[in-house]
């Protein structure tokens, strides 16, 4: 029926505009799971008043501003501080014991998008005072987002959720001590930035930049396919030490990927492994 | 050998984890398709409650859908709370933390209409009881691209906002009440998808 025949239209129309964009720009969206990526670029042919995706090739090609504007519409992703308070209590009683066995921690926020998760974690870090022999990287391919990560200003509407699921961590301070309201706005406080690094990296196309000792990449993977979560996933066995800590979100699974044998399970309902020691290579923490 | 069902997506707010038991109980233990449920739920870290619950009442697995899952046959998939559920076109769940769509995340929206444009006519969609008209879309959609659409009848809807907003948005092949939606998906394993489209409201011949 014609209707098949248009979604085949459309994969292939979708397949020279991915092609396009990434011989243009170097940005690769070509292994981004479709169903989620189907809808953002409906939102862009609405964005032009356009009929086809094959419409959006010169206008995406041709136009920064218009490309850039697409960037921004590729990461509108919502989360919360805290999302899931329960991995962030098991972050705090599992897995930073183990990290204050090292003298001194990497960590590696991937795909941090506006920076929820980094704050977060520097949180955390600062109430086990443990932060001050921490250096976290925070990185994302969109520079926009990684803006907003770096001013950490958050709206004031969503700081009451945040308390809640601040509260359900095992938190031991209040998390108003964290925050300045200003406005509309809740600014993190500057000390919580002072071992933080905002820095632009591509997971689709970048490599290893550092031996790391946990890496947190929450609802990322889930943006991309198979093929894709294994290239990461292959970019994080080969970036943390022995003994070092992988934590992915809730339903995000290594259940389907290539690297199942390197890691062992930590919490199973929290998504939290840990690179086994016998498959390592090169040297360890 | 004719096309069978492949998949039943189903969508409820208020009200629908009563509907979705009394439908997911009259299912057989050799369903021949795939269950996909969006439920409208608040609060994060249920979804293991709500698969015990509809598990306990239910003859197949009932599990929280897991990213890039493949979809299989006789297991029935819940979108976890606070994460888009879509179908990707290899037969995969996918999650997405995207904006609310229609106030809701999980979407029954979004759902559907990734679930249409893969499965064309071998999909089902429900739209069951709910205060708001979340689906409404996707059950368009899936109509459009030649699936099955049923709505809980509004008058036995606990809340008839949901089945009715899908009601106006679309020519919904069929109107039933909770119990003869369990029987039609019962027999969906013996009758093969109709050469042409089922005419609207034939809900006296199933």
């Amino acid at each position: 029926m014609h209707r098949q025949e248009d979604e085949k239209t459309k994969r292939l129309e979708t397949e020279l505009l991915l092609e396009g964009i990434f011989r243009r720009y170097g940005y690769d969206f070509r292994h981004y799971a479709r169903a989620s990526l189907a809808r953002r670029l409906d939102l862009q042919l609405r964005r032009h008043k356009l009929a086809h995706i094959s419409a959006l090739i010169p206008v995406l090609l041709h136009d920064q501003a218009a490309f850039d504007l697409f960037l921004q519409d590729m990461s509108i992703t919502v989360t919360d501080m805290f999302r899931n308070p329960h991995f962030f209590q098991e972050l705090r009683e599992k897995v930073i014991p183990k990290l204050k066995t090292w003298p001194y921690v990497k960590i590696w926020c991937a795909g941090c998008a506006t920076g929820e998760e980094v704050y977060s974690l520097a949180i955390l870090l600062q109430e086990e005072n443990f932060y001050d022999r921490c250096q976290i990287y925070a990185t994302d391919y969109n520079n926009r987002s990684l803006a907003i990560a770096k001013d950490g200003i958050y709206g004031l509407d969503k700081i009451k959720n945040y308390t809640a699921n601040y509260n359900k961590t095992g938190a031991k301070g209040s998390f108003a001590d964290y925050y300045h309201a200003k406005y509309d706005g809740a600014k993190m406080n500057e000390g919580l930035k002072r071992n933080i690094v905002f820095s632009h990296h591509n997971l689709a196309t970048d490599s290893v930049f550092g031996e790391m000792n946990l890496i947190l990449c929450r609802n990322v993977l889930i943006y991309f396919d198979q093929d894709l979560q294994n290239r990461v996933l292959d970019l994080y066995a080969a970036s943390l030490c022995a003994g070092g800590f992988l934590c992915l979100g809730a339903k995000e699974s290594l259940q389907f990927s290539s690297v199942v044998d390197t890691f062992d399970p930590v919490s199973r309902k929290n998504n939290i492994y840990r690179k086994n020691y016998a498959r390592a290579e090169g040297g360890h923490g | 050998m004719a096309e069978l069902y492949r998949t039943v997506v189903m969508g409820a707010s208020a009200g629908g984890m009563s509907a979705l038991a009394t439908i997911l109980a009259r299912l057989p233990k050799d369903f021949p398709a795939s269950v996909v449920i969006v439920q409208h739920v608040k609060e994060e870290g249920t979804d293991g409650y709500r698969a015990v619950f509809l598990g306990k009442r239910c003859p197949l697995p009932v599990k929280e859908a897991i990213d890039k899952e493949p979809l299989k046959r006789g297991i029935v998939y819940l979108a976890p709370a606070g994460y888009h559920l879509l179908v990707e076109e290899t037969g995969t769940l996918s999650l997405s933390v995207d904006p609310p769509v229609n106030f809701s995340r999980p979407s029954i929206d979004v759902l559907f209409e990734s679930a249409a444009t893969v499965f064309g006519e071998r999909l089902i969609g429900v739209i069951l009881t709910g205060a708001n008209s979340d689906g409404s879309h996707g059950i368009r959609k899936i109509k459009e691209y030649g699936g099955y659409t049923m709505v809980q009848a509004p008058s036995e809807a606990e809340v008839p906002a949901m089945p009715l907003a899908a009601m106006e948005s679309a020519d919904i092949d069929a109107v039933l009440t909770l119990a003869e939606i369990g029987g039609f998906l019962t027999g969906i394993g013996d009758h093969p998808i109709p050469e042409a489209p089922a005419m609207p409201h034939q809900t006296t011949t199933i």
